[in-house]
């Protein structure tokens, strides 16, 4: 069974009330709700995810709603819960889907230790992964948004999940983060893919979720074989190119974007060498989408 | 198999072998209860050391398996900071002296075994404590509170510095020079903890508490506590200590007296009476029977088993608006309650009411 399978009033009353089974890779969140903005967006954007009935394993289960205090009468917010924890401090109640969004990547950056983990967009072709590991603010989202949009295979915009015995990647196909510029470029870029309405004045300033394609929803249990590690750069005007970059800087580069690196000691380092070595690493400056599309499409013919 | 909270915790951390038979949804329930409880790699390392992690269905093994695998870093982390803090101590003729998680783990003690550490706590005499912290400063450790009223809680008040986080390692160091804050009514004397510690062997200058001090200052540590978030983690851990001192016949009659001799007769009597409530630890009757000199009114057992008894339960799966948090604030009253006297303690808890919280956002990264 998928979400759309449900309509619209059956999921917000499974939202308010057992929680929806969101199954996204190997991962499955329930997720409880009573605010329309996380219905709306759970209905756009998750269609054709599988939702598990009650009776399977829920790796998460997380919360987000109004507080129940005088609060909820007065500049309204929502509240992340995790397992009864709150991680977060509130924010204002239009927020609250982008919540639920970053609060999912917290549970399993914060959780998941099984996998070596990296703040990294993975995009796949031809069983090649494709890592883009960077800061925030880097166009690492906006380059992924624009790759699964022209023939790749989304495996993450956020959180590279490298399996340990294996050294593949581990697909968590979720709806692609969008901020301020890139919200209009994205939609220009691809005209008819599902966006949510922006949120303003967040953290990052105006969000917006991309729907992600349903080839690679479909295929999310297949991991992928670490083909590329490319640190992107957005830069107004540059012209397209990939320089090529040392194996040992492209490991300091990982290193710098792992959330759990030193959990794993020196384990983590065997794994992340294991990588690096069947990578070819480079750094990409572009300032436009479709030219960086080209681009990444002659690398992997 | 009970759908009860604690009973789920009792057999994961005492009866592994019962926990395989766990249908999936109870599985989910008892990785999420054992994660609140900061206990999921205690639960995880029993299974393990049974042999019985293949049985466990993959999607709750991954859960376990990744708290292995943040336990182990935990614990090389506490192994690796604990040599290095020998060198600043030894340069002021101070042994390192270790208390709770590191100590249990140095000490070679099942009660460290995949236990979660957050910070590493030593006991240092109070006419030190000046040098010790210079000498700290010097091999790169700084305070971690850097508002004025913090730095006066912590040293005219409590019985330990504000934390202090290493520069570059970014791991935190609790300095104790008491196990109970100056301002509280019980008075445990340390000059006796320390005379009474115990070398490691074979290793210079590292010390723990002896077996009696140990198992009451875990007592103490859990009936004065203000955050009882982690009482059944700590629970967990005076049990631990209880069933493997406890073997020693002579040990019981030692941990009475000593509970006496340093004040510490009513923490140890709530320490065995919900060690032994929860997690159903053996305590010999005798024991029971002498450590009842420590017992309160009884109308004041009734309202503590109260609360005692909701606010160790993990978080009820409904999440929000369940009892326990309830009855946490009111221990953590209670905490606050023992740990000052009443003015100190209305001037206390008004300064921290009127102050802003610094907490992270999501989304900042």
């Amino acid at each position: 069974m998928i979400v759309a399978d449900l309509s619209y009033r059956e999921l917000e009353q499974r939202l308010a009330g057992p929680g929806l089974r969101l199954r996204t890779g190997p991962l499955v969140s329930l997720i409880r709700s009573r605010l329309p903005a996380v219905v709306r967006g759970i209905s756009l954007l998750y269609a054709e995810y599988p939702t598990d009935d009650a009776g399977g394993f829920a790796d998460f289960r997380v919360q987000v709603d109004r507080p129940r205090n005088l609060r909820r009468w007065l500049q309204p917010q929502a509240h992340f819960f995790s397992d009864g924890s709150v991680p977060f401090k509130p924010l204002p109640l239009d927020q609250a889907f982008p919540m639920l969004e970053w609060g999912l990547n917290w549970c399993v950056s914060s959780h998941c230790h099984q996998y070596l983990m990296f703040h990294a967009a993975v995009v796949e072709k031809s069983g090649r992964a494709l890592i883009l590991p960077a800061p925030p603010g880097s166009g690492k989202s906006t380059l992924c948004a624009g790759l699964v949009n022209r023939g790749w295979r989304l495996l993450s915009d956020e959180l590279a999940l490298i399996e340990t015995g294996s050294g593949r990647v581990v697909p968590l196909p979720r709806p692609v983060s969008l901020k301020n510029a890139s919200i209009d470029v994205i939609r220009v870029f691809a005209p008819g893919v599902a966006i949510s309405r922006p949120v303003h004045d967040t953290a990052k300033g105006s969000v917006a979720h991309m729907r992600a394609p349903s080839d690679s929803v479909g295929r999310a249990l297949e991991t992928a074989r670490p083909g590329w590690i490319v640190i992107p750069r957005y830069e107004a005007g540059l012209a397209a190119a990939l320089i090529p970059l040392s194996r040992a800087r492209g490991l300091m580069r990982m290193a710098d974007n792992a959330f759990n690196y030193s959990v794993h000691g020196r384990g983590g380092y065997q794994v992340l060498a294991q990588i690096i070595d069947q990578c070819s690493c480079y750094e990409f400056g572009y300032g436009d989408l479709e030219e960086a599309a080209a681009v990444f499409n002659d690398l992997a013919a | 198999m009970s759908t009860a909270p604690v009973p789920w915790i009792k057999a994961a951390l005492q009866s592994p072998q019962d926990l395989v038979a766990c249908t999936l949804p109870q599985w989910e329930h008892l990785i999420h209860q054992a994660r609140r409880a900061n206990l999921l790699s205690r639960v995880a390392e029993n299974l393990r050391e049974h042999g019985l992690m293949p049985r466990v269905p993959p999607s709750p093994r991954a859960h376990l398996a990744a708290a292995l695998v943040m336990a182990g870093a935990q614990k090389e982390a506490v192994e690796r900071e604990v040599a290095l803090l020998r060198t600043p101590l030894a340069k002021v003729d101070v042994d390192l002296v270790l208390l709770k998680g590191a100590a249990y783990l140095i000490a070679g003690l099942p009660a460290a075994r995949g236990r979660v550490f957050s910070d590493i706590d030593i006991l240092v005499p109070r006419h030190k404590l000046a040098v010790v912290e210079g000498a700290l400063m010097l091999d790169g450790w700084s305070t971690t509170h850097h508002n004025p009223y913090d730095q006066r809680y912590y040293r005219q008040w409590m019985h330990e510095l504000p934390p202090l986080q290493h520069n570059a390692r970014r791991t935190v160091l609790d300095v104790h020079h008491a196990i109970l804050p100056l301002t509280a009514r019980l008075k445990p004397d340390s000059t006796k903890l320390l005379a009474a510690s115990q070398p490691i062997a074979g290793e210079d200058r590292l010390r723990v508490l002896c077996p009696t001090d140990m198992v009451l200052h875990s007592a103490t540590h859990l009936f004065h506590n203000e955050d009882l978030s982690q009482g059944l983690r700590d629970l967990a851990d005076l049990d631990s200590l209880l069933r493997h001192f406890g073997q020693e016949p002579s040990f019981w009659d030692a941990l009475t007296h000593r509970a006496v001799e340093l004040d510490l007769a009513r923490p140890l009597y709530y320490g065995l009476r919900y060690a032994t409530r929860v997690l159903g630890t053996p305590v010999p009757a005798e024991a029971r029977r002498q450590a009842d000199m420590g017992r309160p009114s009884r109308l004041g057992i009734r309202l503590m088993d109260a609360l005692y008894d909701r606010a160790l339960q993990p978080v009820a799966p409904g999440g929000v608006g369940s009892r326990t948090p309830l009855s946490r604030q009111a221990l953590y009253m209670r905490a606050h309650w023992l740990r000052m006297p009443p003015l100190l303690l209305a001037w206390h808890l008004s300064a921290k009411a009127l102050r802003r919280e610094e907490n992270p956002r999501p989304g900042a990264a």
